[in-house]
């Protein structure tokens, strides 16, 4: 299986640190062209604002849609929850959409507003420290979107399909449990893919 | 809501975590805040002045008017920073009240104190403070700073005092790698830094929290460099709204941030920039006049 964490700007590194810790060495996306042959992505903490305008000197949002319809599975925390939401408010700005939520950014207020809390996930089998720093807020949760865990009555961490979403960071605390919870997906996303090619090359023989 | 804490360490290195491989823009009104934005800048720094011209005019440089700060928050959705004088705690309380993202507690504007700095412990909002060399960077750390940066020598397009710093805390680090731990005591001493924090460098080989780059950073080159000797980010002060194209050069500093390793792109976004700031050689800047030499 091989993962990478998007690069660009933010708390990349923090990411790699967590998933070398898993046992699953990640590469460092700088390019679109970094992201073949992989099976998952992380899509970081950063400035939501900075991501997009780096994103715009490669087709990042064509590869990205075409990765995971590709069968590639998403890790996505804070600006990265922010960039797979079908619809961004204050501001709106364009996203992937490849998770059916309306997200507002900075939706807790500014930096002195920053909290930590944990977050039960049974998931993962029990609470997680998570730092919500200048978080966004989910506003509208489609009906294929499945919460795993909420602050205060309101979800913070969900999941559709191979994307696993979180206003949270639980790589600052260096928690592993949602990495590892991305790692099954991107391993099963792999194996799925085997199983279609050695199908195809059956019937093509 | 749930139980939640504020203002913890992790939430104060957190945003900084967030900020690093960016660019964060000094600007001086909203026009520029915007400019920066679009630009790709992480976060801006709301000035009063930009350092070339607080160096130029001489005088008390304090910190910004809350108005023009507050006008700047409107204008961006982005981190917006500011500045208070060295030992203003005063001044931070202000900042802190106004919602400000990030304090630098700053050799650029006049200091306040001439033996101590401000107990940042003492405030939720994260704070930013400038260094010369690890044992400045450990006392900072000390008193509760959240995120490091070189000083540099602000105002001057000059990167050469920037390189020297970093590099300066760079060799520090590696130093306390090699020595045993029975002469860490000594080096906390020689270097005048807690010996708590001392033998915490000596063990992880980084520093606790976030160094950045900052102070005379004009060009694309000049980013990727500080990137190179270990910056985590870059701060521009002058060198984005002294140059001739503010929003081209800014965008270019951003990107060689970026891809700091990939000389084909930072020679891309070089061509054509017009012209930076003009810049002055610090060795003919009066002992008097330099900044990096405020703080303690």
């Amino acid at each position: 299986m091989r993962v990478g964490v998007l690069a660009l700007q933010g708390d990349f590194e923090a990411h790699l640190r967590v998933l070398e810790a898993e046992g699953v060495p990640a590469i460092d996306v700088r390019r679109t062209a970094g992201l073949r042959g992989l099976d998952g992505l992380v899509l970081p903490g950063a400035e939501s604002t900075t991501l997009l305008n780096l994103m715009r000197d490669e087709p990042w949002f064509d590869e990205l849609r075409r990765f995971h319809a590709g069968g590639g599975a998403f890790l996505a925390t804070c600006a990265g929850a922010i960039l797979v939401s079908r619809k961004v408010r204050s501001p709106e700005q364009p996203s992937l959409g490849l998770l059916d939520a309306t997200i507002e950014r900075n939706g807790y207020g500014r930096q002195v507003d920053s909290f930590e809390a944990e977050v039960e996930v049974p998931a993962v089998g029990g609470a997680v420290r998570a730092a919500f720093i200048r978080a966004p807020r989910f506003r509208a949760l489609g009906k294929r979107v499945e919460v795993l865990g909420r602050v205060a009555g309101e979800p913070v961490l969900v999941r559709e399909g191979r994307v696993l979403a979180m206003t949270f960071h639980p790589e600052l605390a260096g928690d592993g449990r949602l990495h590892r919870l991305f790692l099954e997906q991107a391993g099963e996303s792999r194996r799925e893919r085997e199983r279609d090619e050695d199908e195809r090359r059956a019937v093509a023989s | 809501m749930d139980e939640v804490s504020r203002g913890t360490m992790r939430l104060k290195t957190g945003l900084a975590e967030m900020l690093k491989g960016g660019v964060i823009m000094d600007v001086t009104d909203e026009t520029q805040a915007r400019i920066a934005e679009e630009a790709g800048a992480v976060a801006v720094m709301a000035l009063e002045r930009v350092p070339a011209d607080i160096r130029r005019d001489g005088g008390v440089a304090r910190m910004s008017d809350p108005e023009r700060i507050g006008r700047i928050q409107e204008a961006v959705s982005i981190p917006v920073m500011a500045k208070c004088r060295i030992g203003h705690f005063a001044e931070a309380q202000v900042l802190e009240s106004l919602g400000v993202d990030y304090i630098d507690e700053s050799e650029v504007l006049t200091p306040a104190d001439e033996a101590h700095h401000i107990d940042k412990f003492a405030f939720r909002v994260p704070f930013v403070c400038g260094c010369r060399d690890l044992g400045e960077a450990l006392r900072r750390i000390g008193e509760g700073a959240a995120m490091l940066r070189t000083k540099g020598e602000a105002g001057t397009g000059n990167i050469v005092e920037a390189v020297r710093h970093m590099r300066a805390v760079v060799a520090g680090i590696r130093r306390l790698q090699v020595l045993g731990p029975e002469e860490l005591m000594a080096e906390a001493k020689l270097l005048g830094a807690p010996y708590e924090l001392v033998r915490l460098v000596a063990a992880d080989g980084k520093l606790p929290v976030p160094n950045f780059a900052a102070g005379g950073i004009a060009t694309p080159s000049d980013a990727s460099l500080m990137m190179q000797l270990g910056a985590e980010a870059v701060f521009v002060g002058s060198g984005i709204f002294k140059s001739s194209d503010p929003a081209k050069r800014g965008k270019a500093i951003v990107r060689a941030t970026t891809h700091f390793r990939d000389p084909k792109i930072v020679a891309e976004v070089s061509r054509g920039l017009g012209d930076a700031m003009h810049g002055i050689e610090t060795s003919k800047i009066p002992e008097s006049e330099m900044m990096q030499t405020r703080g303690w």
